[in-house]
């Protein structure tokens, strides 16, 4: 997305918060890199910023560690997002050259802005600033397109994209692959597929 | 000397083959074990599976291991230097972006998409070979299933197939002993099994080209070289140092203890071991070059480490450079005695190019959240498939499209990837938090995914031809595609989503939008389902074909073609095991007439 529709993309979503002029839109200069090419060695373990370089301005990099905790926090089973490394997964993604990363570059970035300006027409803040209260009151608003209202759309498009970022960084990472119990990945002698007694309960033996 | 250079290539060659994939490594194979010398020519890079990424996992890739224009099916994909773009390689869609897209998918390394491929090796069937006798549509080839069928026999015996007999409607059985056995099932393959049954729908084993034990090195090999003691002694010693499935890691990372098929894993290391074998990579063919007498006396090529133009000579050439590529290097082959391209007198080469009709639909199922951990990595899926099942039904006319599908389907607690956990609200409500948690873990493991993969009939309007202008980085003329679905294909589509939302529903699962009746809707773009066969069909007339039954061409003696160009229909059944199989029949033939002196 590039800036002019990124603007028009913020507008639309929060009308009477005009952003020109307010700099925000200055955040949202895309990479002009290239991507790891066609022929990439897959032998080399990457971590966020070698392939290309992270591009997100330290305030973004706070407000996506705080929203992907508020999306993914830590449980009993498993830490939170930010401790499974998502903060440096979204800010790769966000500053890949591809095309379907520019575009959620701009969904995203845009609502970063969004959400602050909505925070601080709520409560004279920042989102991040904001009472944990204040800021889950914010996300319920945003949290489903479905439900959202016809002002609100562009802002849970948003919102459903990161959750969708946050939980593809975390579901990829060791942290989230043992929260899920996947236990595959290992050579074995043989497969002797699901336990009967498992089938039997599903009535499927 | 086995790897070769422009430089160091010999000069008594007695065949080229262009392109080291299914049929050029199937053609090498055959060829090199009976003692014939080869050249093989590849455009992309030499590749070793051992450069595999099995056991690597999405976090040690780039964006969690998604799939970029660079690697569109994913970081760890065995693909190099492919996709449906390759850079400085162009293709032009004459028919635009929308209903007659044509995406065209290329690999450029050694061994082709033979590499990355899914594996599943089905037979073509009795009716398969003769669809115009039977609907009035389309065409016949000139030969029967009876006339391929001792080479399904070999390919699967050679490359490992494992699969099930079932005896059901042009769905042919293997003999006896030659399929290994399949793979467990996963609970939604149960679950399917069960669910499809009560619609009629069959659910049986799939059939995949990976080693679901070891090959019988004992047996195979005289069964595949009677009377060739060396052949034999090679096969052997190579099938020894095939290693069974393991049981994990995605077979399209590509195989590094071998025990899937690929072309570089299979086919060339037994026939580089015959010392008959030269291969050439970096080698871009783009024209057969003809002597006085009109007939083929070696290839050009672009070297592309030097960017230089090169020739290699040979006695026969093989075309096996993937349907395209090879209808793209015969219309390039233009000489007085071939003004149209070399086997284009019927000015068919480029014609009748068919892909696959794909159309996909996923559901969640209810039954299937919770489930306990389980590793359901299995043989990589297609552990149950369903056949083509309504050949009674088209009999009777009571269905508005001539040809038939089967169904591919997936399901289970397989590696986390970039998208799990995406795309839930239609289950959550647009949960987040700690529910987000839950939920995620609830819902991991219950999709089940449908693809259907069946027949299109060729038409006058899907073909490639030379584009007039645009050349390519190495000043090769480019193909440019038309293509056009007809209603046959549509209504399939649609046939294939209302059939996969039925049986979601005998599954007791939903689907997150009304299903797509629209077959325009419910059709995948041309070219995407990357079965794309046809180009220089066979047949039995030189006027309305560009090959005979043997893949020779009607117009030059010495030029033959065992890639999928050849194929005079394109059933549902996936083509690689249909393209290996003609590729050692045709060079039986080309033995045979060696020996003969007739070529």
């Amino acid at each position: 997305m590039d800036r002019r529709m990124t603007i028009k993309w913020v507008l639309a979503a929060s009308a009477s918060w005009p952003l020109l002029g307010t700099g925000v839109a200055g955040a949202f200069t895309a990479p002009t890199l290239r991507g790891y090419g066609s022929d990439p060695d897959l032998s080399q373990n990457y971590r966020p910023g070698e392939p290309w370089p992270l591009s997100l301005t330290p305030s973004q990099r706070r407000l996506a560690q705080t929203l992907s905790d508020i999306i993914i926090p830590a449980d009993d089973r498993s830490p939170s997002a930010s401790a499974a490394g998502v903060v440096d997964f979204i800010d790769e993604w966000l500053s890949a050259p591809y095309p379907d990363c520019q575009r959620d570059r701009g969904i995203v970035v845009g609502g970063f802005a969004w959400l602050d300006i909505e925070a601080g027409r709520r409560a004279g803040h920042d989102f991040i600033d904001l009472e944990p209260g204040a800021q889950a009151s914010l996300c319920d608003d945003i949290c489903d397109e479905a439900r959202a209202g016809q002002a609100l759309k562009e802002a849970a498009h948003f919102f459903a994209r990161f959750r969708d970022l946050t939980a593809g960084g975390f579901y990829t990472s060791p942290i989230g692959r043992l929260d899920l119990g996947y236990i595959g990945n290992l050579p074995q002698a043989r497969f002797d597929g699901p336990p009967p007694a498992l089938l039997k309960s599903l009535g499927l033996a | 000397m086995p790897f070769v250079t422009a430089e160091t290539q010999q000069r008594d060659y007695d065949i080229i083959v262009v392109g080291s994939g299914a049929g050029g490594g199937q053609s090498a194979y055959t060829l090199c074990m009976d003692g014939a010398r080869v050249l093989m020519l590849e455009a992309g890079r030499n590749y070793s599976a051992t450069e595999s990424s099995m056991f690597r996992t999405p976090d040690l890739a780039p964006l969690g291991g998604a799939s970029t224009p660079d690697k569109p099916f994913g970081f760890f994909d065995a693909t190099v230097d492919g996709g449906w773009s390759v850079p400085g390689e162009p293709y032009v869609r004459a028919s635009g972006e929308g209903a007659g897209r044509f995406d065209w998918w290329r690999a450029r390394m050694l061994g082709g998409r033979t590499n990355h491929w899914g594996r599943i090796s089905l037979r073509n069937g009795p009716y398969d070979f003769k669809p115009y006798s039977r609907d009035g549509l389309g065409f016949d080839w000139p030969i029967g299933y009876e006339d391929v069928a001792p080479y399904y026999d070999k390919v699967e015996m050679l490359i490992g197939v494992y699969g099930s007999n079932e005896g059901l409607e042009n769905t042919p059985n293997s003999p006896a002993g030659i399929l290994l056995p399949p793979p467990k099932p996963l609970v939604s393959d149960y679950l399917l099994a069960q669910r499809a049954k009560r619609l009629g729908v069959p659910a049986i084993p799939g059939h995949r080209a990976v080693l679901t034990r070891a090959l019988d090195h004992k047996r195979v090999p005289a069964l595949l070289h009677p009377g060739n003691a060396r052949a034999q002694t090679i096969l052997a010693a190579d099938m020894r140092d095939r290693t069974p499935c393991l049981w994990a890691t995605p077979c399209g990372y590509g195989c590094a203890i071998r025990a899937n098929y690929q072309s570089t894993t299979v086919h060339l290391p037994p026939a580089l071991k015959t010392g008959n074998l030269d291969i050439m990579t970096d080698a871009m063919v783009h024209e057969v070059t003809v002597g006085s007498n009109g007939r083929a006396n070696g290839v050009n090529f672009v070297d592309r480490l030097s960017g230089k133009q090169r020739h290699a000579a040979a006695r026969v050439v093989i075309l096996a450079a993937s349907a395209c590529e090879s209808a793209r290097i015969l219309l390039n082959s233009k000489s007085p005695r071939h003004p149209d391209g070399l086997g284009n007198s019927s000015g068919k080469v480029g014609r009748y190019l068919m892909d696959t009709v794909g159309s996909t639909l996923s559901g969640q199922i209810p039954l299937l959240e919770n489930l306990p951990p389980l590793n359901e990595d299995g043989a990589d899926g297609h552990a149950l498939y369903v056949p083509w099942w309504l050949y009674r039904e088209q009999r009777a006319g009571k269905l508005n499209f001539a040809r038939g599908y089967h169904i591919e389907y997936g399901g289970g607690k397989r590696m986390p990837g970039a998208g799990t956990g995406a795309g839930l609200e239609w289950l959550t409500g647009g949960s987040y938090g700690r529910q987000f948690k839950e939920d995620v873990r609830r819902y991991y493991g219950s999709f089940v995914g449908f693809d259907g993969r069946g027949e299109m009939i060729p038409n006058e309007q899907s073909f490639c031809e030379i584009d007039p202008t645009v050349k390519d980085k190495w000043g090769i003329p480019v193909l440019r595609f038309h293509w056009q679905w007809s209603d046959h294909e549509r209504r399939q589509a649609s046939h294939m989503q209302t059939t996969f939302a039925e049986i979601i529903d005998a599954m007791g699962g939903r689907i997150p939008h009304p299903v797509k009746t629209d077959g325009a809707e419910a059709i995948a773009p041309g070219g995407s389902i990357i079965h794309e066969v046809g180009g220089a069909i066979m047949g039995s007339d030189p006027k309305t074909s560009v090959t005979n039954q043997w893949g020779q061409t009607w117009d030059v003696d010495n030029v033959f073609i065992t890639d999928g160009a050849v194929f005079a229909s394109n059933a549902d059944k996936n083509p690689t095991l249909t393209i290996m199989a003609l590729a050692w029949r045709a060079s039986d033939h080309i033995l045979e007439r060696l020996r003969r002196k007739e070529l």
